[in-house]
């Protein structure tokens, strides 16, 4: 059997570089000894990834893109499929758990600096498939075809409009229709199950391979190939993926599925947040639901877009803030000027900047799921900001301190007291 | 090193958590005050008697166009019964419950084409239907001769007003030991129905369980399934955790 | 650091942990493949037929639909019924030997359950073409022919009780479909005792 096994490889070796490649990889790829639990969240995005297209696959078995079936062929597939129902909710849920999984991956890539050098086209390569990744929710938004599906759709085609000039004409043709209709739903369907996939599986590969070029950052921020085995060149405080974060990815993966399958099967609709009631209504173009909102994941820059006050009648600023608010992300690696990468060595005037971003992400999100008028307005009385409504100066507060923790962080990471950083990684 | 970072998760999640509040229901009606919907997705005579009274009263004007009449079979019928008992419209059991009023005189009658029902408890929230069922009241200034406190203006008339009589809605103003006046609604039995208040509540409390169900027939066998992978999943982190930590035994 | 392994710990771990995540990827696989059965909309259009064959002149023969598939229905007369015998020889499976094309309630020399009323299902049993029916003796089909169908895309050749003849591309005989009478003149295709198809 082994020795069968051994002639099989070699002849597959000769003609496809398997063995060498499982090597660069897993069983010799050396990554830190010292990963925490913040690196989990790699890995758990490529298992949703490949569970998003899994059970994407299986819904367009059934699903029809069309304005007059698309909604019933929803409840057809929710109802009539066998196991139908499994597969719809493992799609939806795992599309908010998608964002979950991968902003908690980006924020570990924020307190351990894993964007600084020599990793920047890492952090450029996954600042594109967190772009994608927007994509893919936008577009699979509107495919149920209900209310929540339709306006939401028909708010964000209208964010290109504001566009200066081109901006309607643009609208337009997203659209293929002077409404959001039959072409703008089979066109959303063409783009979310086959061109953005597409471009997702490329990014993501290339932003491994990039990872395994230049070998995996950790909680310390140094780099274990500075210090090397004399006589096997191996990284000293390295140990080889496999088995060792196999084995262990496997508990990670495992205790993810048991958070994933409580959403799953107890809270599909994760108390509206993960499925919107108004979208188990079909589409209605000439009835707008009282209250629209994004779906969770947008909400924060949905927050930036309602804060940026329109200037000289141009909803444009709000729509460039919008934007900015995301594709920023890029810029980190040139923007943090800090001698040091981890939080752990850096001061109190990084990390209170930090706080203050994370502090300002959530409750912009938070505000994104309500209506402007939720914590009320400020009386006439009050000065500067009388009359308006509370939940909007706060947001307004909270944009700023969002765009700052960028713009001046060239100013305080390179002015932030760090401590010493060791040379090698901590235990 | 490892515990102040377990820490700074724990911060974060408590802050997810505070501003945690679920967004069911619709928003826009919410600040009318809801009732608590009675239900019980086990009680299947409760289920069984939601149906009838679903395909008796509302299948009329409103179609259940996903729902198949054999999915009754998970509320305890057998397939003859519900083509006995459930099914009037001479389809098959194997038919969904499509409506015999044309979509076209439904337009002319009411102003409006009825909503399709299947799936309206997942849009509505059990709660807002079991208070809407019973918030009816009669209201000259409106065409039907009826309004709902929960929503205002409705299309629908009364349909069940046989059985529960008819309400009006009694505006009295209160005072406070501070002196300030407010007012205060409420709907007053004026003419006594079929059945007592109580009976007409619990006959709307199956209806809406039945409607409950028939939004998704599958969350039985869906909260079943859930425990067995869970437990499965708690299995498998025992034998990987024990993995993980033998072969970690090297690096340590 | 390598003698202090317990490679049986670590054999025995891999393996209940390989076992366990089998039976995982065999679960999240079974719901994915079952979904590709027939739904519930398809099992409900394919539902039994009901059928009134009391109209059915003798020698005549009526065709009903039953889940996409043409159903034949065939008021036999006496002399096509005595002619059956006749083909014994020139079958491939005139005892019927291939259980699985007739319920066991029609594994008689009729192949039916009232000796005069024919059911079966008329697509032919090479490649799926409807056969054609060719009900009388002699005509187009040669002085012997008693009576049968006639497969148009590659020539099988079926006698009154869809036996398949010697020669044919057909493997084996036409399918009975399940089926049952209610009454004496009102026949359900699809369903019988026991059960549905």
């Amino acid at each position: 059997m082994g020795k069968y096994m051994t002639s099989v490889l070699g002849w597959v070796d000769q003609r496809f570089p398997l063995t060498s490649n499982l090597k660069a990889h897993l069983t010799e790829y050396y990554a830190p000894k010292n990963f925490n639990f913040w690196y989990f969240f790699g890995s758990l995005a490529l298992l949703v990834l490949v569970l998003q297209i899994l059970t994407g696959i299986f819904l367009t078995m059934n699903y029809k893109p069309d304005a007059d079936l698309a909604f019933a062929s929803v409840e057809y597939i929710m109802r009539d499929v066998s196991w139908g129902w499994l597969i719809r909710y493992m799609h939806s849920t795992g599309a908010s758990m998608f964002f979950v999984v991968v902003y908690l991956h980006m924020f570990r890539g924020l307190i351990y600096g894993s964007y600084r050098n020599p990793r920047e086209l890492i952090w450029l390569f996954g600042v594109g498939i967190f772009l994608v990744l927007m994509g893919e929710a936008f577009f699979g938004y509107l495919l149920p075809w209900g209310q929540m599906s339709y306006w939401g759709a028909q708010v964000i085609i209208n964010l290109f409009a504001s566009i200066p000039l081109i901006g309607p004409d643009v609208a337009l043709w997203l659209r293929g229709d002077y409404t959001v209709s039959d072409a703008t739903l089979n066109r959303f369907f063409a783009f979310h199950v086959i061109a953005l996939p597409l471009v997702l599986l490329g990014l993501v590969v290339a932003h491994i391979i990039a990872l395994h070029e230049v070998g995996s950052n950790n909680p310390d921020g140094v780099e274990i190939k500075k210090h090397k085995d004399p006589v096997t060149h191996i990284p000293l405080d390295g140990i080889p993926f496999h088995p060792y974060y196999t084995v262990k990815d496997i508990v990670g993966v495992t205790v993810f599925l048991m958070v994933f399958s409580a959403v799953l099967f107890f809270a599909p609709e994760m108390g509206g947040y993960f499925l919107e009631a108004n979208n188990f209504i079909p589409a209605d173009p000439l009835k707008t639901p009282a209250h629209i909102a994004p779906v969770w994941y947008f909400t924060p820059y949905y927050s930036i877009l309602r804060a940026v006050p329109p200037i000289m009648n141009s909803q444009f600023p709000g729509v460039a803030a919008m934007g900015l608010s995301v594709v920023i992300f890029a810029l980190l690696p040139w923007l943090d000027r800090s001698p040091v990468k981890s939080i752990r060595y850096r001061g109190n005037l990084y990390k209170s900047w930090l706080a203050a971003f994370v502090v300002s992400f959530i409750v912009l999100g938070y505000l994104g799921t309500k209506p402007s008028n939720v914590w009320g307005t400020f009386g006439a009385d009050v000065a500067i900001v009388g009359g308006a409504d509370v939940a909007t100066v706060v947001a307004r507060i909270f944009t700023l301190v969002y765009f700052l923790f960028f713009v001046l962080m060239p100013w305080y990471s390179s002015r932030d007291k760090t401590k010493a950083v060791p040379e090698r990684v901590t235990a | 090193m490892k515990f102040a970072e377990m820490k700074q998760l724990g911060m974060l999640c408590g802050l997810l958590l505070a501003l945690w509040q679920p967004l069911a229901g619709v928003a826009s009606e919410a600040e009318v005050h809801l009732d608590r919907a009675p239900i019980d997705a086990s009680n299947q005579a409760s289920l069984q008697r939601g149906a009838r009274v679903f395909v008796n009263y509302c299948l009329n004007c409103h179609s259940a166009a996903y729902m198949r009449y054999n999915r009754l079979v998970d509320i305890g019928l057998t397939e003859a019964q519900i083509k006995d008992n459930l099914v009037l419209t001479g389809a098959k059991v194997g038919d969904t419950m499509k409506v015999v009023m044309p979509a076209k005189d439904a337009k002319a009658w009411f102003g409006a084409q009825p909503p399709d029902l299947t799936v309206e408890a997942r849009a509505r929230g059990a709660d807002w239907l079991y208070t809407y069922l019973r918030g009816f009241y009669r209201d000259s200034a409106r065409p039907t001769g009826w309004n709902n406190t929960v929503y205002d203006k409705v299309a629908m008339p009364h349909v069940l007003w046989e059985l529960q009589g008819q309400q009006v809605l009694k505006t009295e103003l209160k005072r406070d030991a501070h002196g300030h006046e407010t007012e205060v609604k409420q709907l007053v039995l004026d003419k006594p129905g079929k059945i007592s208040p109580a009976e007409y509540d619990a006959t709307i409390a199956d209806l809406v369980n039945y409607m409950v169900f028939m939004s998704e027939p599958s969350k039985g066998k869906r909260l079943q399934l859930g425990v067995i992978v869970l437990l499965f999943l708690g299995l498998m982190f025992i034998v990987s955790y024990y993995l993980k930590k033998e072969f970690w035994k090297d690096v340590h | 650091m390598a003698n202090q392994v317990d490679t049986n710990r670590r054999r025995f771990l891999i393996a209940a942990t390989g076992a366990a995540g089998g039976v995982a990827a065999t679960a999240v696989a079974l719901p994915f493949i079952g979904s590709m059965l027939p739904s519930e909309r398809a099992k409900a259009a394919g539902a039994p037929i009901e059928v009134d064959v009391s109209k059915i002149e003798p020698g005549a023969m009526i065709t009903e639909e039953w889940r996409g598939k043409p159903v034949w229905i065939v008021n036999r007369t006496q002399e096509m019924l005595d002619a059956l015998a006749k083909n014994n020889d020139n079958l491939s499976d005139p005892m019927l030997q291939v259980t699985s094309q007739q319920p066991d309630y029609c594994n008689n020399p009729d192949r039916s359950i009232k000796a005069n009323m024919l059911v079966l299902v008329g697509i032919c049993t090479h490649l799926g073409c409807s056969p054609s029916p060719k009900l009388q003796p002699g005509n187009d089909m040669g002085a012997d022919w008693t009576g049968g169908f006639f497969c148009p895309c590659h020539g099988s050749k079926f006698d009154l009780a869809g036996r398949v003849f010697k020669g044919s591309p057909a493997p084996v005989n036409l399918v009975v479909p399940p089926h049952k009478y209610v009454t004496d003149g009102l026949l359900v295709v699809g369903v019988d005792a026991q059960g549905e198809a």
